[in-house]
C-alpha cells in the first residue's frame, strides 16, 4: 500500500545517470569532509549545558576567544542531561556539566572529580556541594510571576499550598520538564514529605495548569495575560523587561518560606573521566571571574555568588528571601522521586 | 514479471544475503533491545497505569479524528478536481497537493503564531484572538497537512476508474450525490484505506504538532518522560506501547485489505465530467479555495510575515545558515545510505522471491510504520550502552534515518528492477562474470535512476524529520527542524520562521524534480 504512493515517483524512463554521478560525488565529498572534521580533539571542551545558550552563549564565546579553547555545547534541560550522564557512565564525552540547579548537579555528582579548594573558596559554602564536587556559579530564587493587570497583589497566595485552590483553575503556568521545577518539587519532598507533595501535584494538575517547555515562555505568557500566575525563577522577568522596556508581569516572592521561594544556585562540576581537565578548570574559573559574575548580575539578572559583585538593584537582597531550611546537597536525593511524582500526577 | 520471463528459482548468492543482513541487523537490534527492556518488571508499572490509558485514549482519538477528516477533505477535493468541470482544475490539482511539503510542526508554528496576545493578529490589527491549543489545534494541523496523501491517492484512483459504471448509474436516473455515494466511493475504498493508513501512522508518529499544541499523546509523553525524569525506564516502556499500537494499525489495514478485493477495470477513456450547477460550482470553488488558503497559502504567508517583520527589526538570522548546511548534509548522507542499503534488499526481493525475502520486505515496511521517536529512543539506549563510539554521532543518526525510510528507496528500486529484463543479468553471468561484476556493470546502471528517485524521497523526508533527530543528533549539530522546534516552543516566531521557510524551499526542490519526472513518464 505504501509502495503505491512511492511507485508513482519512480516510473520514468529518462536516463539521469550524469545527475546521479554528480549527486554521488557530492555526497561522498561531504561525508569525507565530515569524517575529517568530526570527533572531538583534545583542545575541545565538551560542555553539557542545562543552561540555555540564550543565557550563557555570549559568556562561552568570550571564554573561547580569551583562552583559545574550543567549546562544544550540548544543551538541554539539566535533569535530562544529568540522566544522560548517568546513562553514558564512564564513557561520557562530556568534560563539564553546567546545570541550572543543585538537584541535577547532585544527581550526577558521583561522576564528578573533587574540585580544588581555591575554586570552591570563591563562593560562600552554602552554595556549593558539601563534598566539594560541584560549585555554585549564580544564584536564583523560585518565585511566582503574575500579571499585575489581571491579578491584584493582595489576592496572591501566601504559600504554594494556596495554588491548589480551584480559583486558580486554568490560570497557572508551569514547566513540568524543567529542572528548576524539579528542584522545587524535590525541595517540597524534603520539607513536606512525599505524600503531601503528591497530593499537592495532583491538586495542581486538577486545576488544569498550562504547561510550557521552560521558564521564559511562562513569563512571556504571564506578561501577555495568557496565564495569570506562573511558577518560575526570578530572573526571566527582568530579561523580558530589558527586551521590551516594560512588562505587565511582576515577581512575587511567596512569604511563607516554602519551596515556592527556594533560593538555589546554578553550578558546575568536572567529569572525572574528562580528558581536558585543565580546560575544564579554566572554564569554571572563568564562570567565577569578575567578568562572568558581572554578566550574571547585569545581563541575566541573577545573583552573583562571588562576594564583591553587586546584584541588580531591583532585586531583593538574597538573604531576605524566605527560602526553606534545607541543605542544597540533599536536593539530589529527592530528584528521582520528584520526577516520578510529577509523572504520577499526570503532568508529564 | 517483465516481458513474460519467469524468474528462475535460485538461491541468492550468500554475499547478497550477507550484505542485506549487515544492513538490517544494526537497525533491528536496538528495537529488539527496547522491547526487551520494556518487558522488565520496572516498566510494567508504567505500562499498566491510568496515565497510559489516558494517553492511549488521546492518541487513538486524535488518530481517528485526523484520519476521518483528512479522508473527507482529500476525497472531496479529488472528486471535484477529477470528476467535475470545476474551473482551474490543473492549478487546483497542484495547489491541493502542495501542503504535503509542510511538516506538521511548521504548520503548527504558523497556526500558533496567528492568535494570542503576541500573535500576528494582535500585532497587525490589535485583535486578541484566542490561541488554538490542545486537541483542536493538533487535529486541525494534522488534518490540514496530511489530507494531500488522500487527495493524491484518490485522484490517481479516480483517473483509473472506469467511468461507464457512473454513467450507467446516472443514465438510470441517480443524482450526483447518489452516484458518488453508491458507485464512486466503494471503488475508491482501497485507495482511501491506503492513504488513511498513511495519515493514521503519520498522526501516531507525530511529535511536533502535539507538543506545540500541548496535547498529551504517547509521543509527547515519551519525550517529556525522557527529558523530564531521572529514570528513563518509563520513556522506554511508553515507546514499547506505541510500537505495539503502530504494528496493530499496520496489521489491521493488512487484514482489511486482504478481504476487500475489488476488481477495478482500468479506464479505457476519460470520463465525461459532471457539469456543476451555478451553486454547485460556487460551493466547489469555495471549498478548494478555503482549503488551499488554510493549508498552504496562509501558513506560508504567516511565516513570511514574521520573517519580514523580524528582518525589519534588525533580528539576526545567523545560525540559520549553519543549520541549513547541517540539514542538507544529514539528508544527503541519509539519501545516499538508503540508496546503498536498498540495493541488496531490492535485488533479493525482486530477483530471488521466496518466503524469506518476502519476510524481509515485510520487515522493512514494518520499520517504516514505527513512530520516529521510538526508533530514536531505541538507538540512544543501545548506542550508549553497547556501541559507545557511535553514540551521538552522525553515522548513528544516518543509520536511524535509513531504518525509518528505507522502504522509500527500496520500493523505487524494486519498481525499476522489475522493468529490467533478467536475461540481461543472466547473459552477463553466463559470459563468466561473477554476481558482483553483474551487479555493478549491469543491474546498478539500469536501476540507478530508480534508486536515485528513491534517494531523493528519503532526502525530502529526512529534511523534515524531527523527533529522531532531536534524540540522536551529535553535540552542537543543529538542523533546520531542530531550530524550528526549539525556537517555536519558546515563542520566538521570527527566528523559527526563517528556518521554516528555508525548510519549505529546500523540500520543494526534490518534490519538484520528482513531480516533473513523473509527468515525463
Amino acid at each position: 500500500m505504501f509502495a503505491y504512493l512511492h511507485y508513482r515517483h519512480s516510473v520514468y524512463s529518462v536516463p539521469v545517470m550524469p545527475r546521479f554521478r554528480i549527486l554521488v560525488s557530492i555526497a561522498l565529498t561531504a561525508s569525507l569532509a565530515v569524517s575529517a572534521c568530526g570527533g572531538s580533539s583534545d583542545d575541545t571542551l565538551v560542555v553539557y549545558s542545562g543552561r540555555s545558550l540564550e543565557l550563557v552563549g555570549t559568556l562561552i564565546e568570550q571564554f573561547e576567544s580569551e583562552t583559545g579553547i574550543t567549546v562544544e555545547v550540548r544543551d538541554g534541560d539539566s535533569t535530562e542531561l544529568a540522566a544522560t550522564l548517568l546513562l553514558e557512565g564512564d564513557n561520557s564525552p562530556a568534560d563539564v556539566f553546567l546545570a541550572q540547579d543543585p538537584a541535577s548537579l547532585g544527581t550526577a555528582a558521583g561522576m564528578f572529580e573533587q574540585l580544588p579548594s581555591d575554586l570552591l573558596s570563591l563562593v560562600p559554602e552554602r552554595f556549593s556541594d558539601t563534598d566539594g564536587r560541584w560549585v555554585g556559579i549564580s544564584g536564583r530564587a523560585r518565585t511566582l510571576v503574575y500579571n499585575a493587570d489581571l491579578v491584584d497583589e493582595a489576592d496572591l497566595p501566601a504559600s504554594i499550598d494556596d495554588l491548589t485552590d480551584p480559583r486558580w483553575a486554568d490560570r497557572l503556568g508551569i514547566a513540568p520538564t524543567n529542572s528548576s521545577f524539579h528542584a522545587f518539587v524535590a525541595a517540597m519532598i524534603l520539607t513536606k514529605g512525599e505524600e503531601a507533595t503528591l497530593a499537592w501535584l495532583e491538586a495542581v494538575a486538577a486545576n488544569n495548569p498550562v504547561d510550557y517547555p521552560k521558564n521564559s515562555p511562562i513569563v512571556a505568557a504571564a506578561d501577555a495575560g495568557e496565564v495569570h500566575v506562573g511558577l518560575v525563577n526570578h530572573y526571566y522577568l527582568f530579561r523580558l523587561i530589558a527586551e521590551q522596556g516594560e512588562s505587565s508581569a511582576a515577581n512575587y516572592f511567596l512569604p511563607a518560606g516554602d519551596a515556592g521561594s527556594l533560593v538555589m544556585p546554578s553550578g558546575a562540576g568536572i567529569l572525572a573521566g574528562s580528558d581536558s581537565e585543565d580546560a575544564a578548570r579554566q572554564f569554571i574559573e572563568f564562570m567565577l571571574s569578575r567578568t562572568a559574575q558581572e554578566h550574571f548580575a547585569s545581563e541575566t539578572f541573577e545573583y552573583p555568588l562571588v562576594p564583591g559583585v553587586a546584584a541588580d538593584p531591583r532585586l531583593p537582597a538574597i538573604e531576605s528571601i524566605a527560602t526553606p531550611d534545607i541543605s542544597l546537597s540533599e536536593l539530589a536525593g529527592a530528584l528521582d522521586r520528584a520526577t516520578d511524582l510529577i509523572a504520577e500526577a499526570g503532568l508529564l | 514479471m517483465a516481458m513474460g520471463i519467469t524468474v528462475r528459482r535460485v538461491q541468492a548468492p550468500a554475499m547478497v544475503w550477507a550484505i542485506a543482513v549487515a544492513v538490517l541487523v544494526p537497525i533491528g537490534i536496538p528495537l529488539a533491545y527496547l522491547l526487551a527492556q520494556a518487558l522488565t518488571v520496572d516498566a510494567w508499572s508504567t505500562v499498566f497505569s491510568v496515565r497510559t490509558l489516558e494517553l492511549l485514549r488521546n492518541t487513538v482519538g486524535l488518530v481517528v479524528a485526523t484520519t476521518a477528516t483528512a479522508a473527507s477533505l482529500g476525497v472531496a477535493a479529488a472528486w471535484l478536481v477529477e470528476r467535475t468541470d470545476l474551473p482551474g482544475r490543473r492549478v487546483w490539482s497542484t495547489l491541493l497537493a502542495l501542503p504535503l511539503v509542510i511538516p506538521s510542526y511548521v504548520g503548527a508554528l504558523a497556526i500558533l503564531s496567528i492568535g494570542g496576545a503576541r500573535g500576528l493578529l494582535a500585532e497587525v490589527a490589535g485583535l486578541a484572538a484566542p490561541q488554538i491549543t490542545g486537541f483542536v489545534g493538533a487535529w486541525l494541523a494534522l488534518s490540514l497537512f496530511t489530507y494531500p496523501y488522500v487527495f493524491l491517492l484518490a485522484s490517481a484512483s479516480l483517473r483509473n476508474l472506469d467511468p461507464s459504471l457512473e454513467e450507467a448509474a446516472r443514465g438510470l436516473g441517480a443524482g450526483g450525490w447518489r452516484v458518488f455515494r453508491t458507485v464512486v466511493l466503494p471503488q475508491l475504498r482501497p485507495a482511501v484505506a491506503s492513504a488513511g493508513l498513511l495519515v493514521g501512522l503519520y498522526t501516531l508518529s507525530d511529535f511536533g504538532a502535539v507538543s506545540l499544541f500541548r496535547y498529551d499523546t504517547l509521543t509527547r509523553a515519551i519525550y517529556t518522560n525522557f527529558i523530564g525524569r531521572v529514570d528513563r525506564t518509563p520513556a522506554l516502556a511508553l515507546a514499547a506501547v506505541l510500537i505495539v499500537l503502530a504494528l496493530a494499525a499496520l496489521a489491521l489495514e493488512q487484514r482489511s485489505r486482504g478481504r476487500a478485493q475489488l476488481h477495478v477495470r482500468r479506464a479505457a477513456r476519460r470520463p465525461r465530467r459532471i457539469e456543476l450547477s451555478g451553486r454547485g460550482r460556487a460551493a466547489g470553488m469555495a471549498f478548494v479555495t478555503v482549503l488551499s488558503l488554510v493549508a498552504l497559502i496562509i501558513p506560508t504567508a504567516v511565516l513570511a510575515w514574521w520573517l519580514v517583520r523580524g528582518v525589519g527589526l534588525g533580528q539576526e538570522l545567523g545560525t540559520v545558515w549553519r543549520a541549513t548546511g547541517n540539514s542538507l548534509l544529514a539528508s544527503l548522507l541519509a539519501g545516499l545510505a538508503a540508496m546503498v542499503a536498498a540495493v541488496p534488499v531490492t535485488v533479493l526481493t525482486v530477483r530471488y522471491r521466496s518466503r524469506l525475502t518476502l519476510a524481509l520486505e515485510k520487515g522493512v515496511w514494518a520499520l517504516y510504520a514505527l513512530p520516529h521517536i521510538t526508533v530514536g529512543i531505541a538507538m540512544v539506549f543501545f548506542a550508549a550502552n553497547y556501541v559507545q563510539p557511535l553514540y551521538q554521532s552522525l553515522p548513528l543518526l544516518t543509520l536511524a534515518y535509513v531504518a525509518l525510510f528505507l522502504p522509500q528507496a527500496t520500493s523505487a528500486g524494486q519498481a525499476a528492477l522489475q522493468q529490467v529484463n533478467p536475461t540481461l543479468e543472466e547473459a552477463s553471468r553466463s559470459l563468466g562474470h561473477g554476481w558482483a561484476a553483474t551487479l555493478t556493470r549491469i543491474t546498478l546502471p539500469l536501476i540507478g535512476p530508480g534508486l536515485l528517485a528513491g534517494g531523493a524521497l528519503v532526502f525530502l523526508t529526512v529534511m523534515k524529520e524531527l523527533p529522531a533527530t532531536l534524540l540522536l543528533r551529535p553535540t552542537g549539530f543543529d538542523t533546520l527542524a531542530i531550530r524550528i522546534w526549539a525556537t517555536s516552543a519558546e515563542g520566538f516566531f521570527t527566528r523559527a520562521s526563517a528556518a521554516a521557510l528555508i525548510l519549505l524551499a529546500v523540500s520543494a526542490v526534490p518534490m519538484y524534480l520528482l513531480n516533473t519526472r513523473k509527468s515525463h513518464a
